[in-house]
């Protein structure tokens, strides 16, 4: 016999003409599910579990620091809310990266996109899951400060200050949803955990430091980083209360440092082949 | 029903599926055959939306893969076991998926007793499941929401036989109850067993398909006799292929019929007329993947493993 044969035999077989479909075709998938099931996998991990105690713990440890240390004069809530912050700027964009990659390096990817072919539906998930956890965090992270600052007034003897205004607190959260964004951008672009996390180190604390050497001898730089650097755009919303310009800066370093990336990183991301 | 129409994909400078077209119809169970490195897997991939095509397309249920609202519910997919993030227990996996597909967590449950995980293996994380335990829980996964098409990529891998026995019981049952079972192999006898339809691929390329008892009957006849030799002479005058197997007996490229015929023309009193089968389908299998093969191989086993 011949190949030819065997094809030839198939495609003249006597077959009548089936159905595609047996069944009714079920309901699509709703976005809210997608959530909760992302959500559910941002704990069900060990990485999930212990950086979500990480950061519980983190936040406790920056707190008993400022009691201990910190000068009288300093025992304000403005203290305690940088000092639990800071573990902050590091552990949320870890989240965020490690919700991407993960897909990728433990390969779970394989079930996920099947189960939805629409990436970009997971993503937005993804997206929308990292910026509500990482808003539960630092509020949780803000109340343990101020816990630190009733019990660190009390045992200096020093009246309680509350210094950070609602407006303060606001751009807090927002520079933190960012720094977090920047990490998620960085997972979908590099797709790999060690390395996502690798690069928004280098964002975040080796970058800074350069752009101001830069800047302080080079003039070009020093007008041109205001638009263009990104971290020192989210500097202002530390402190609050940002001018005109100053939203200008951060909205066009933004989109320099968020959007466009994350826009690049999307389209390759639902292109790619998920292996 | 699968449907994949003039399938093409290629990564630089190499064709890893080459025109490929063929059809898994409903009730039945289509083996997907080949050697390693065949392309099986990618075109797999493509039909579930892992893997984007250069040009071709793959319908599912009469949809793109992409296009069902509920992948999950309409297409089991068990591509790689060993895919799944390594911290997560067997149970999880499962309640994940049920739950991205809007299933009660209870049929989670339901699926580890079908594919006889125990609670304490369920509650354990992927990381320390052996490949039979991995193969079990693609297989769940696969089944969670009770589809209509099964696709699955060398789902015997790591099963034990008696795993193997009864991974071909439940798709047997699947396809008599009207299902589609599209799976793939590189070995033939696992897939000889259990297929209805064949579908063999080497280096990209669709080389045979057809059903079962086609290709069975195209791999010719196995006829022995006191006077061999004769009758070696009777066949090649009818302009028929005879070659002499191992056995002393000799493997005709015609059916029993016409071999008979012609043995009773030539006056040759027979021992042995039997339809080639397995033997002949392995030699055809062998032949018609040649190319591809990483062993040449002359003898009858390819790689076994």
């Amino acid at each position: 016999m011949s190949t030819a044969t065997a094809t030839s035999a198939t495609r003249g077989a006597p077959s009548a003409p089936v159905p595609a479909r047996t069944r009714k075709a079920p309901a699509p998938i709703p976005m809210s599910r997608i959530v909760g099931v992302e959500l559910r996998k941002m704990f069900d991990t060990r990485s999930g579990f212990w950086l979500m105690i990480g950061m519980g713990v983190s936040a406790l440890l920056a707190t008993a620091a400022v009691v201990l240390w910190a000068p009288d004069s300093s025992i304000t809530y403005d203290s305690f809310g940088a000092a639990v912050g800071i573990p902050m700027t590091l552990l949320l964009p870890v989240m965020a990266i490690l919700s991407v990659t993960s897909e990728w390096s433990q390969r779970s990817g394989l079930t996920t996109f099947t189960l939805v072919p629409r990436r970009g539906r997971v993503i937005l998930a993804k997206v929308i899951v990292s910026i509500g956890v990482g808003v539960v965090s630092i509020l949780a992270a803000l109340a343990i400060g101020a816990l630190g600052n009733l019990v660190g007034s009390s045992l200096a003897g020093v009246d309680t200050v509350w210094d950070i205004s609602l407006s303060q607190m606001s751009t807090l959260l927002l520079a933190n949803a960012l720094n977090l964004m920047v990490g998620f951008m960085l997972g979908v672009l590099l797709r790999n955990s060690p390395g996502a996390i690798v690069a928004y180190v280098v964002y975040n604390f080796v970058l800074p430091p350069l752009s101001m050497l830069l800047a302080s001898s080079q003039d070009w730089w020093d007008r041109a980083s205001r638009w263009l650097d990104f971290n020192q755009a989210q500097a202002y919303l530390y402190d609050g209360d940002l001018t005109a310009a100053q939203w200008a800066h951060l909205g066009v370093s933004a989109t320099l440092w968020i959007v466009l990336p994350l826009a690049v990183g999307l389209v390759m991301l639902r292109r790619s082949e998920v292996k | 029903m699968i449907t994949v129409d003039h399938l093409s994909k290629s990564y630089r400078g190499f064709t890893a599926v080459d025109d490929v077209s063929f059809t898994a119809r409903p009730g039945r169970v289509t083996g997907f055959l080949g050697p390693n490195g065949a392309g099986k897997s990618t075109t797999m991939r493509v039909m579930v939306g892992l893997t984007p095509a250069d040009s071709g397309h793959v319908e599912v249920l009469g949809r793109r893969y992409a296009d069902l609202p509920n992948p999950g519910l309409e297409v089991g997919v068990l591509l790689d076991a060993s895919a799944q993030h390594a911290g997560r227990t067997g149970r999880e996996i499962l309640t994940v998926a049920a739950r991205t597909m809007g299933l009660p967590a209870s049929r989670a449950t339901e699926m580890l007793r079908r594919v006889s995980l125990s609670d304490s293996e369920a509650d354990r994380r992927v990381r320390n499941y052996s490949l039979g335990m991995r193969q079990r829980l693609g297989i769940a996964t696969a089944l969670l929401g009770d589809p209509e098409v099964l696709i699955l990529d060398e789902p015997a891998n790591g099963l034990d036989p008696a795993g193997i026995r009864w991974m071909r019981d439940l798709l047997r049952d699947y396809a008599d109850q009207g299902g589609t079972v599209l799976l793939s192999s590189h070995l033939l006898h696992e897939i000889e067993v259990i297929a209805d339809d064949l579908v063999v691929i080497g280096n990209g390329r669709i080389v045979a398909q057809g059903t079962k008892q086609e290709l069975l009957a195209a791999a010719g006849t196995v006829v022995a006799s006191r006077d061999n030799g004769t009758l070696h002479a009777a066949f090649t005058d009818a302009g028929i292929a005879v070659t002499v197997s191992g056995s002393g007996a000799l493997h005709v490229d015609a059916e029993s019929g016409p071999v008979g015929e012609l043995a009773l023309a030539a006056g040759v009193p027979l021992t042995e007329l039997r339809s080639a089968d397995g033997a002949g389908l392995e030699e055809m299998f062998l032949r018609l993947t040649a190319e591809s093969q990483r062993d040449t191989t002359t003898t009858s086993e390819g790689e076994a493993a």
